[in-house]
């Protein structure tokens, strides 16, 4: 514990805000607590710390108003979310839109079905902006000038370009074979990337290595536990979106699986402070076959989760050792929920699915995501009047090697009037899908 | 066998705050009594009361995840790296 305080006495004190609400770090196995220090892990039983918060401070600083008046971002929320300064990094974050589908829902035999769409969260398009606003924030004002991360690839996109835009020194760390969108997409940014030969639990592991020796602010090692609580405001938005209700059903996906229990943890504090009325939520995830030690274990029946070695095309959810596994599968039985996986094959499906009926292009975990989504509204564990909302984590665009060759071809002609009525005859006379077909 | 040991920063207030040390053992069980001989009160913190290795602890050899080879029987040559891992993180 000396250590970490002779690490943190460096700290530029940054304008404090007097209504900070997060008390302590407890462990999630134990209930030990420490102090709000760049730490992830119990000293007596290496469990994951959780951040603790002053709820009764919380109902006195939000109301619904309060929140609808705040900044169109995560920030928002602020009270509930693990930062004392008021000098937060706002890149605009946060407030995707919430669809209601129709076309999806249709084809799949929902009425209630809600798309929250964070394949258009900025700065980075996806999800991990929410947890890294929140992260480098609080780095900031633990005094860390260098920040770092373990990542398949989004993380690495929204380290690297909330720290440019922080001031931040940056080093990141990814699997040497991540898809060609997303280093560009990182090293754009000017950070230093370590391309890893091996999986991301290889990665993880070295980064949690480096975390030892190197003061920087890693965002999901010692930082962990104030970068989690940024996908709370995945919960928030939506119930908020909603009317100031919840949903009846979720379906996300599920890589360490701590997005799938800060969704939960983010209603149940909005509950907590009278936000909204309570009721029963159930929480499903997905994962892909290739990379599914969640759904194994649930499916077994098992209440641990035996690690694997990844093999499958959706690689930002490709976590073989998952860290909060044992979690999600404790919410996925209690609140009557499933976790289910899906081919590579139904994940492309799924992203072809999405886009042609909705218009959302979505990268390989949102594919995974959807086609669990139809899985289970086919075997009828989805009531088709529940309110369900399916998360969409991420954009197509960074994934483009996954659905090359499955898309079809433009129609290539010359610059004629009679070129064009051939190639549209042509695309006439095939239905759409065999069309592809043909051309795949 | 000597091995090199990667100690993360939770253990370091055992090994005088060295993050990497020398030790001995055939594989992993013998590894942690030899850990426990050379800084008593370490193997407490890393095993259970049935004295197997906590579930938030991870053992890597040479970069491999010990529950991919032998688990707590996974021999040790000379020279090997062992990474012991708290609570992974990511995500």
């Amino acid at each position: 514990m000396e250590r970490y305080k002779a690490m943190t006495q460096a700290i530029a004190t940054q304008p404090k805000s007097s209504s900070a609400t997060f008390t302590k770090l407890v462990s999630k196995e134990g209930g030990h607590e420490y102090d709000l220090l760049p730490i992830n892990i119990c000293e007596h039983t290496f469990a994951p710390l959780e951040v603790q918060y002053d709820y009764d401070a919380i109902r006195r600083q939000v109301s619904r108003e309060s929140i609808a008046a705040g900044p169109n971002s995560i920030w928002r929320y602020r009270p509930f979310l693990p930062v004392a300064t008021d000098n937060v990094i706002d890149v605009g974050t946060g407030m995707t839109p919430l669809v209601r589908s129709t076309r999806l829902a249709r084809r799949l035999g929902l009425k209630n079905l809600y798309i929250k769409n964070d394949a258009v969260n900025m700065p980075t398009l996806s999800f991990k902006d929410r947890v890294v606003s929140v992260a480098l924030t609080r780095a900031r004002e633990l005094g860390f000038t260098t920040v770092s991360c373990a990542s398949t690839g989004n993380l690495a996109n929204s380290t690297a370009a909330i720290a440019a835009h922080a001031g931040l020194e940056c080093c990141v760390f990814i699997p040497s074979d991540l898809e060609a969108g997303k280093i560009l997409g990182t090293l754009v940014y000017n950070p230093t990337v370590i391309a890893v030969k091996g999986n991301y639990d290889q990665v993880n592991r070295l980064c949690s290595e480096v975390a030892n020796t190197k003061g920087w602010g890693f965002v999901n090692i010692n930082l962990r536990p104030y970068y989690s609580e940024g996908s709370k405001t995945l919960a928030f938005e939506v119930a908020e979106q909603l009317g100031w209700k919840l949903p009846d059903h979720i379906v996300a996906p599920i890589a360490s699986g701590s997005l799938y229990t800060k969704i939960c943890k983010g209603f149940q504090e909005f509950v907590k402070v009278g936000l909204v009325e309570d009721k029963p939520v159930r929480y499903s995830g997905a994962q892909a076959e290739g990379c599914s030690p969640v759904a194994q274990a649930f499916k077994e029946g098992r209440d641990f989760v035996t690690p694997v070695k990844p093999n499958t095309i959706a690689k930002s959810i490709a976590i073989g050792n998952p860290a909060d596994g044992i979690y999600a599968l404790e919410q996925a039985r209690k609140t009557n929920g499933h976790i289910e996986s899906v081919t590579d094959p139904e994940i492309i499906a799924g992203m072809k699915l999405l886009a042609e009926t909705e218009g959302i292009f979505t990268e390989t975990a949102g594919g995974t995501t959807i086609a669990v989504l139809k899985k289970l509204a086919e075997a009828g564990k989805i009531d088709p009047e529940e309110t369900t909302v399916v998360y969409i984590t991420g954009n197509g665009l960074k994934t483009q090697e996954a659905i090359q060759g499955y898309i079809g071809e433009p129609l290539t002609i010359d610059a004629k009037l009679d070129s064009f009525e051939r190639a549209w005859e042509r695309a006439q006379t095939l239905d759409r899908v065999d069309w592809q077909q043909v051309l795949v | 066998m000597a091995v090199k040991v990667l100690v993360p920063t939770p253990l370091q207030k055992f090994t005088n705050n060295e993050a990497t040390i020398e030790a001995s053992g055939g594989n992993i069980t013998e590894l942690i009594d030899a850990l426990e001989t050379s800084f008593p009160g370490i193997k407490s913190k890393i095993c259970d009361e049935s004295g197997k290795p906590r579930r938030f602890i991870n053992f890597y050899v040479n970069s491999e995840d010990i529950r991919f080879m032998d688990n707590e029987n996974t021999a040790l040559s000379d020279g090997d790296e062992v990474s012991i891992v708290p609570a992974v993180a990511g995500g």
